[in-house]
């Protein structure tokens, strides 16, 4: 095969394992920047540079791999530009699963509108609105979500549990009232 | 199984990531504990929510086409620099399957996975392609007032502070003494992973060096090249990746470049 040849296959690989997923990349980066241009702009970084590493790319996973590089654009971007956002540091041992449980008496959401629900998944920290985002939009197994977001399957699970009951009493607390 | 074991369980058993056996113990227990059910019932809520198509973000308009022609444009610089003789990118995804204990306590780790990207290797293209790279880094660490993450003319202050932001440990030298003040370092990304940016000063020159490891890389003796004006230096040592890139002339790069690699 000509180099020529060699190099529109690459391309026409590319165009068909990795360019479908720009809609979650861009969500991704959307929920993670809350901002639309930068979200964009990161996207459009991430895919040239998901482009330039893809000929040596073996695996079958062009999404996860896709979204492991737009992932790590964002944070580069929240470092730099929202330095007080990223708070990596938060002990996965310490938080238990017990103190997130949820109070029985505000369990079940009742028509809950989405504007709400946007806010409350802002307000989350960055670690937590990823998982869920990745997990409940995306759709993502919990070992692609630790590919993506290179954790052990095990924290993408304690890490989930602890976004949801934040998430949940996000929602359930009235406007005004203390979280 | 118990509430305890359910609340642990319960959101692996809302993924569908749980082995049938487990997955069997968990209904059960819903199907006989109240308090259990309205628990699992409101993350059942909260995940339709979540999954309203009212908060997913499609890519906007004109994204895509923007990407096309991007990649059009690359298209023309690879075929330029000659695709077939590039070894490309390479990127390794290593897995590790590590079972470990089931329910212990309130956390139940049943498997860890590591995914990890590596470097790319070497050849006349991709190396065209990282200087560019590197030049775009450089220039930006110099336009967006972020030229270090850690302002320190010591090298035991710099060193150590990438431990835990990499995964691997830059070697740091302070060159003070022979005219290359050290100021800091930047963790910046080049090349699809995180990198290691240490930051020097000549007069009023600032040399961005970049350094990530390159395995199984034989050593290779520097590269100069010039791109939109600035010196981009490269070399391959004990299994890392240099790059050094500056508006400095050439012969005091390659003083540098020396002092880096003694």
């Amino acid at each position: 095969m000509g180099p020529r040849a060699e190099q529109e296959r690459g391309v026409a690989r590319f165009e068909e394992s990795v360019l479908p997923h720009m809609d979650s990349a861009y969500n991704l980066a959307r929920w993670l920047t809350r901002n639309g241009h930068d979200a964009e702009d990161l996207v459009q970084e991430s895919l040239l540079r998901a482009f330039q590493a893809f000929q040596g790319f073996r695996g079958t996973d062009g999404r996860a791999w896709l979204l492991a590089i737009v992932r790590n654009a964002c944070y580069t971007w929240l470092r730099r530009n929202r330095q007080q956002e990223v708070t990596t540091e938060f002990d996965e041992e310490v938080h238990t699963l017990e103190g997130d449980a949820l109070n029985p008496e505000k369990l079940v959401l009742r028509e809950v509108d989405s504007a709400r629900v946007r806010q409350a998944l802002e307000e989350l920290p960055a670690e937590f609105r990823e998982v869920l985002v990745l997990r409940e939009m995306e759709g993502l197994s919990y070992k692609e979500i630790g590919t993506v977001v290179d954790i052990p399957v095990g924290t993408v699970m304690s890490r989930l549990a602890r976004a949801r009951g934040r998430l949940q009493r996000g929602l359930t607390s009235r406007p005004g009232e203390e979280r | 199984m118990s509430c305890q074991e359910t609340r642990v369980l319960l959101h692996a058993f809302l993924d569908d990531e749980l082995d049938p056996v487990r997955s069997l113990g968990v209904q059960g227990h819903l199907d006989g504990c109240r308090d259990c059910a309205r628990e699992h019932a409101a993350h059942r809520s909260l995940r339709a929510a979540l999954r309203d198509q009212a908060l997913y973000f499609r890519s906007p308009q004109g994204l895509e086409s923007r990407v096309r022609a991007a990649l059009g444009s690359q298209g023309a610089i690879e075929r330029r620099a000659g695709w077939l003789g590039a070894a490309g990118a390479f990127l390794r995804m290593r897995w590790a399957w590590l079972p470990a204990g089931a329910v212990a306590g309130l956390l139940a780790v049943t498997v860890i996975i590591i995914g990890r990207f590596g470097a790319p290797p070497p050849g006349p293209l991709a190396d065209d392609l990282l200087g560019r790279e590197v030049v775009a880094s450089h220039v930006r660490s110099l336009m967006a007032s972020h030229l270090t993450d850690v302002p320190s003319t010591d090298q035991h202050t710099v060193k150590p502070w990438f431990n835990g932001r990499l995964d691997f440990s830059p070697p740091v030298k302070d060159l003070a003494g022979e005219g290359f003040a050290l100021v800091g370092g930047r963790l910046d990304y080049l090349a699809g992973r995180p990198v290691a940016a240490l930051v020097y000063r000549r007069r009023l020159h600032v040399i961005n060096l970049m350094i990530w490891p390159a395995p199984g890389e034989p050593d290779r003796s520097p590269t100069v090249a010039l791109h939109q004006g600035y010196h981009v230096l490269h070399w391959t040592q004990g299994g890392m990746g240099y790059w050094a890139v500056s508006d400095l002339n050439e012969n005091e790069m390659k003083e540098f470049v020396g002092l880096v690699q003694r």
